[in-house]
């Protein structure tokens, strides 16, 4: 009994609490409609509604709510180019994510294997990618506009060719995300025991053989540490390259209706962008565990 | 003729000034079916002359034969057992050895390498772990795996460095009871690598004592003719047992041992010369007058 108590205070009760202490901070944050009547200069009563609070534009948490009701009961709803459900958004978003992501990850571990075997190439590579990898996603977009301006690439089956925008915000998710996985490959490589080298000398196994027998299996673990930091990377880089290309998305939406004053919906993309990493983080961890057991 | 020959073998690391010699002048010859430990301090370079029989290093002047022709890398023939196990984790048991069995021997069907993997895993009493992994594995059962996995290969030669030198002592009777027993199965040539003289006693048919470093050699062999198989409750009662471990030792603790460590350190004196009042008085601001050597002393410890 005592430890179904513990269970339930530990891993239910508290997170619920925390949700509820963020609730209401944010309520006491948001303002509210206050409606003042008053008699005007002809006599009449008039009523006026203000807005009032410590930040006074800021939705409240029922506001909230109440305005983006439609996005989360509809989520696969499709009313116009720009006017989802939250989830066909999150969908559209996904998609170009995960060519990104795959861009990176076919790329990124063999340079992070090139780069822990040969120092020769790391020391003829290193500085280039300490100079790219802290550059901003911001900063690739307007790149990969002008890269894919003339590029058209048509998928057989597809219904249209890829876009521009569509192009270089992959182009962007890739070339931002791919450094962790670059890194966390190239240390683990380097972080393989002599002992495991020794078996395979003293075995005699042959190049590939030591490179999917040996090598491969021994940086898996560091490999998928890397797998996972690039997937919350790109989830990060792809809202930004929305935003900027004004594509539908859920960046793109934050964007637009940030431009229409209709903040609850900014808030709405807030959560729906964090809860979504969140899965994706899990999701990884959780692939990642299953390599981890050695 | 012997089948593995070390001849005026020298290694060193670094150069120059900084140069480290870690083996000198060493002389050995291995012949077939034979059972040598080499017995030394620890950090003598006996990992080093592992390295070196089992060609994962080369020797810095002097040569290796196998079988009077210059030791080729290394390789399969040179089946090596390795202080740290050296399994690999992501493999269970099976595939551990299957890994060196298929490797060593393309040309089998199979069924015939399932066998031979089957066959060396029951060897080492390891049949119900067969399907786990290293790190489920005790410390005494990773050191069978390893057993197996170069056994399995059917090398000419047994190299084992330190096998049982991480086992708590139970284990390690067991496991030295073990490696026998197989040894006087097939009767490989078996190289053991000990700091234990005990252990070397009970298993080896010569030992050879590894002086102590830097630039350590290898003593005169003393052989252990005592009839196997051998009982390690009576064994200590035997007159060879005696003889030839008091042989060792005394070469382990007298030529072969440490040298006497010493320690250089630096006279503090003043670095001015007194004034001598009886010459010529020196000019006003003349430079004082320094001494020209730094003294310094050696002291043995003991």
């Amino acid at each position: 009994m005592k430890r179904f108590q513990r269970f339930n205070l530990d891993s239910l009760l508290l997170p619920l609490l925390g949700v509820a202490v963020c609730l209401l901070l944010w309520q006491i944050l948001a303002g509210s409609n206050l409606q003042v009547t008053s008699r005007d200069d002809f006599g009449d009563m008039v009523t006026v509604t203000k807005r009032v609070g410590l930040s006074k534009d800021l939705p409240s948490p029922g506001e909230t709510w109440t305005a983006s009701k439609n996005y989360v009961l509809q989520p696969w709803a499709k009313r116009g180019e720009l006017d989802q459900g939250i989830l066909a958004f999150t969908w559209l978003s996904l998609k170009l994510v995960a060519q990104g992501y795959a861009i990176a990850l076919i790329l990124g571990t063999p340079i992070g294997f090139c780069l822990g075997l040969s120092k020769a190439f790391a020391k003829t590579f290193d500085p280039i990618i300490q100079i790219l990898r802290p550059v901003s996603p911001l900063a690739w977009l307007p790149l990969g506009m002008v890269l894919f301006l003339s590029v058209k690439i048509r998928v057989p089956g597809a219904a249209a060719p890829y876009t521009a925008s569509e192009l270089a915000s992959i182009f962007t998710v890739a070339i931002c995300s791919m450094w962790p996985t670059v890194l966390n490959t190239a240390v683990g490589v380097r972080a393989i025991p002599q002992d495991y080298l020794n078996v395979a000398k003293v075995l005699k196994l042959s190049r590939t053989k030591t490179l999917f027998k040996v090598l491969v299996p021994a940086t898996l673990p560091y490999m998928f540490t890397g797998f996972r930091l690039s997937l919350g990377i790109a989830w990060l880089v792809i809202v930004a390259a929305e935003m900027l290309t004004g594509r539908p998305g859920v960046g793109g939406f934050l964007w637009q209706q940030y431009n229409a004053l209709s903040y609850a919906h900014i808030i709405l993309c807030i959560l729906t962008i964090g809860l979504v990493g969140y899965a994706l983080d899990r999701l990884m961890s959780l692939i990642e565990s299953r390599f981890k057991s050695a | 003729m012997a089948l593995l020959c070390l001849e005026n073998v020298h290694v060193g690391f670094g150069s120059g000034a900084k140069r480290h010699e870690v083996l000198r002048d060493i002389q050995l010859h291995l012949a077939e079916g034979e059972f040598v430990a080499i017995v030394g301090y620890s950090g003598a370079g006996k990992s080093t002359l592992l390295n070196l029989l089992a060609g994962l290093l080369q020797p810095d002047s002097g040569s290796i034969l196998l079988r009077g022709k210059p030791a080729p890398g290394p390789g399969p023939d040179r089946g090596v057992v390795f202080q740290n196990y050296s399994l690999l984790p992501w493999l269970s048991v099976e595939e551990n050895i299957a890994l060196a069995v298929d490797q060593v021997f393309p040309e089998w069907k199979p069924s015939e390498r399932a066998a031979q993997v089957r066959r060396y895993i029951e060897m080492v009493h390891l049949a119900p772990a067969a399907l786990k992994r290293p790190g489920e594995l005790s410390g005494g059962m990773r050191q069978r795996v390893a057993l197996a996995r170069a056994l399995a290969c059917e090398p000419a030669i047994l190299l084992m460095d330190e096998p049982l030198g991480a086992l708590d002592a139970l284990t390690r009777a067991t496991l030295q009871d073990e490696i026998v027993r197989i040894w006087l199965e097939n009767r490989r040539t078996a190289l053991l690598i000990t700091n234990d003289v005990d252990e070397a006693l009970l298993m080896a048919d010569r030992i050879v004592p590894l002086s102590a470093g830097p630039g350590a050699t290898l003593g005169p062999s003393v052989p252990v003719p005592l009839p196997r198989p051998r009982d390690r409750r009576s064994l200590h009662h035997h007159p060879e047992h005696k003889h030839a471990r008091r042989t060792v030792l005394d070469y382990l603790l007298g030529p072969g041992g440490r040298p006497k460590l010493s320690v250089t350190r630096k006279l503090v004196l003043p670095d001015l010369l007194p004034e001598d009042l009886d010459g010529p008085r020196p000019a006003l601001f003349a430079p004082p007058k320094r001494r020209a050597t730094a003294k310094s002393e050696t002291i043995e410890v003991h």
